[in-house]
């Protein structure tokens, strides 16, 4: 068996359409903002690829503003919300207690450098958010508000978040909702969810890397945080990177994503090692989740040890989170769904992705049991 | 083999691994994260656990071609060394933390873990050199005599020198370095490093001054009349003659020294120069790197310090202690260092000092 990659939550191998519209693009001289000829042929290209964009989420593609990754579509928004929502003598930034780190560190940023006040809400042991919380806390303090965020689905875990709830709840107040992991993957309509921003990310369906989209309900005006050339609606400067814009079309319109295959290559999965590993569990099994993710709980291991071991038996996985050190730290999005901290150490995520088989799923199947018992060995030593 | 390679980033352990690759092995280096809350940059000669320290590592194996992680020793280290140095110092002796981290950390949590995940040893970058023998395998001084570290390996048991691979105990440092620059390892020429490493001011006074506090008790000469004041009886080490600020002086001039230093009544005593040589020396929980000692005395060397160099003795085991008989009288010795005994260059084993005479 050669290596395999279930790892498509981190990252999704380029799809050859999206790979062969990024060179031919790559190939073509002309910046976008240019006026000539050459330009021309640029913008073309590229308006053609965000109209497509728009298209498949559901927004103008006058509301698309590319940044250079997903993380830096989270801060604009957060940031921009927050200073937005200041003017109007609004203060709290609301978050998730599970977001992803591009929206949980700039909402720290915020908390030290601006003065924000930051609250997270809490979800359910199945990682899902609570609603009620957040509905009492607008009733009591709905006007001091500035931003509320909250991902669509979780990258850990896979769960799908009550985003048109979320929206409903919140009334006036601006939603942003980090979409990186559902889009492309389950049915997702900004305008449909009545959402005041959306992140995407080509990465994580096919695309390519360093190419990202914030999508900003139209005429919202707010502050930049790169200032230049005013490329993107004055709020994102920095010369258009058109080959991936395009790529990043071209891997949205493959249709690649067998979402029905998917999920049942990755229930079949999960439920043969629950099989084989009785006391190992899924979090989230019973809520709606994502079709590529799983996160099963391993007790009496390390997850830092199982990933070594798998890997060296050519199965790619993830732990869920890492900081800058690379020392594994209890995931916080484990933590929030009741976890304490040796069984959010104990946790593999595997995202599976189009090019899985079941060949794959059985051989993953045949190195488990020992992975398991080696690293429990390991954390008994 | 089946290895794992501990990676320190540094240009040792990044050449140890290379060439535990090229003898055949199958190798994963790994970083040991052993600061709970590292810094970002490595300063100086100190420190060995910095997030710069650990990209140099990685680096390294990506250049050998190893898979490569970072193991979280955090609890592991606070615990095992950075505790029992704090408490050994607090009782008034001197540790050696590098001794204290091989034996609790390098080659028992990492060795462990390493032999329960499936795999056959641990490869360090250390200078030192182990050999087959009849009674298995023997740790002994590096060829590099200069920067042999087999002192600070001596607490390894049989069973732990079994599990350890040192390939850089045949090569002198000079070329360790050329090799590490043929290799394209860009660490070839990081500074070494030297200091304790949690202590990253390289200030070990003030450090231990910030932990454990600082009461001033007296200073007495051996007859136990006070002649002097000190701030904190950690920050003296049996032999100092510098600072000590004494303002009495002795009828002939003559400098003095400290001599003893005891926690339990805070007080630092110090004497002569002639009060200060010792010629025999106890130690505690002697472990064996080769054949047990026994009540036979033998001829051989003991080494006292890291670098210091190896005295001719004649050794033996009481049953309880490890004895060392010097022929040459020694100045000046700390209880809590370790005394290594050698047969030649092998290690025969270590004791932590605990009574001189």
């Amino acid at each position: 068996m050669n290596s395999v990659y279930l790892d498509h939550a981190a990252t999704t191998p380029i799809l050859a359409d999206a790979l062969s519209a990024f060179t031919s693009q790559a190939s073509k001289l002309g910046n976008p903002s240019s006026l000539h000829t050459q330009g021309r042929a640029t913008r073309k290209d590229l308006e053609d690829a965000r109209e497509s964009i728009a298209k498949a989420a559901g927004c103008l593609s006058s509301e698309i503003i590319f940044t250079a990754s997903g993380t830096e579509a989270n801060n604009i928004a957060l940031k921009g919300l927050f200073w937005l929502g200041r003017k109007n003598g609004r203060n709290v930034v609301v978050i998730s207690a599970i977001e992803h780190h591009a929206i949980l560190d700039p909402a720290k940023w915020l908390v030290e450098h601006e003065g924000a006040e930051v609250i997270e809400l809490p979800v359910t042991t199945a990682g899902v958010l609570d609603l009620k919380f957040l509905g009492d806390l607008i009733a009591n303090r709905g006007d001091e508000i500035a931003v509320i965020s909250v991902m669509h689905s979780n990258n850990e875990t896979g769960v799908l978040q009550p985003i048109a709830e979320v929206v409903k709840l919140a009334g006036d107040i601006p939603v942003h909702s980090d979409a990186v992991q559902s889009f492309g993957k389950v049915a997702l309509n900004y305008k449909e969810l009545g959402l005041f921003a959306m992140t995407l990310s080509a990465h994580k369906i096919g695309g390519p890397l360093g190419i990202g989209v914030l999508i900003l309900r139209r005429a919202v005006e707010i502050p930049a945080l790169l200032h230049g050339g005013g490329q993107e609606r004055e709020i994102r400067s920095g010369t258009l990177n058109a080959p991936a814009i395009v790529a990043f079309a071209a891997a949205v319109s493959s249709k690649s994503y067998d979402a029905i295959n998917i999920a049942k290559l990755r229930d079949d999965f999960a439920q043969k090692v629950v099989a084989q590993i009785p006391d190992a569990f899924v979090n989230g099994a019973d809520v709606d989740r994502l079709p590529g993710i799983v996160n099963i709980t391993f007790p009496r291991t390390e997850s830092d040890t199982l990933l070594l071991l798998l890997d060296s038996e050519k199965v790619s996985c993830s732990t869920g989170s890492a900081c800058s050190a690379g020392v594994h730290r209890p995931s916080h999005v484990l933590m929030a769904m009741g976890h304490d901290d040796i069984s959010a150490q104990s946790s593999l995520r595997f995202s599976f992705g189009p090019s899985n088989t079941e060949a794959e799923v059985d051989y993953v199947l045949s190195v488990l049991p020992g992975v398991i018992k080696r690293g429990r060995a390991a954390v008994a030593s | 083999m089946k290895l794992i390679a501990a990676m320190s980033g540094g240009v040792d352990s990044a050449v140890a691994a290379a060439r535990a690759v090229e003898a055949g092995h199958d190798v994963i280096g790994v970083h040991l994260a052993l600061a709970a809350n590292p810094q970002k940059y490595r300063s100086g000669a100190r420190g060995c656990c910095t997030i710069e320290d650990s990209h140099d590592a990685r680096r390294a194996a990506d250049v050998i071609g190893i898979p490569f992680y970072i193991w979280d020793m955090a609890q592991e280290f606070h615990d095992g060394v950075v505790e029992n140095f704090l408490s050994e110092y607090s009782a008034g002796r001197t540790p050696n933390p590098c001794l204290r981290c091989n034996e609790k950390i390098k080659f028992a949590a990492v060795l462990d873990r390493a032999r329960a995940m499936g795999f056959d040893g641990v490869v360090t970058g250390h200078y030192a050199n182990t050999r087959e023998s009849e009674n298995g395998k023997t740790l002994h001084r590096a060829v590099d005599h200069s920067k042999d570290q087999s002192y600070v390996l001596a607490v390894l048991t049989r069973d732990q020198i079994d599990g350890a691979i040192f390939p850089l105990g045949d090569t002198e440092k000079v070329d360790i370095r050329k090799e590490a620059e043929a290799r394209g390892l860009a660490v070839a020429q990081k500074p070494d490093s030297h200091d304790i490493c949690f202590v990253p001011s390289g200030d070990n006074a003030s450090w231990l001054h910030d932990r454990l506090g600082s009461e001033v008790g007296p200073i007495v000469d051996q007859d136990g009349k006070k002649i002097g004041e000190h701030k904190g009886a950690y920050t003296y080490t049996i032999g100092q003659r510098k600072g000590l600020g004494l303002t009495v002086p002795t009828a002939d001039g003559s400098p003095r020294f400290v001599l003893k230093i005891e926690p339990v009544t805070n007080t630092v005593i110090v004497g002569s120069r002639e009060e200060l040589a010792i010629s025999k020396i106890w130690g505690e929980r002697a472990i064996w790197c080769g054949p047990d000692v026994t009540a036979k005395k033998k001829r051989g060397f003991v080494q006292i310090r890291a670098h210091g160099s190896a005295l001719d003795c004649t050794y033996y085991f009481d049953g309880s202690n490890l004895i060392a008989e010097l022929d040459e009288p020694l100045l000046g010795l700390a209880t809590g260092q370790a005394m290594v005994i050698y047969d030649g260059d092998r290690v025969v084993g270590s004791a932590t000092i605990c009574q001189t005479e």
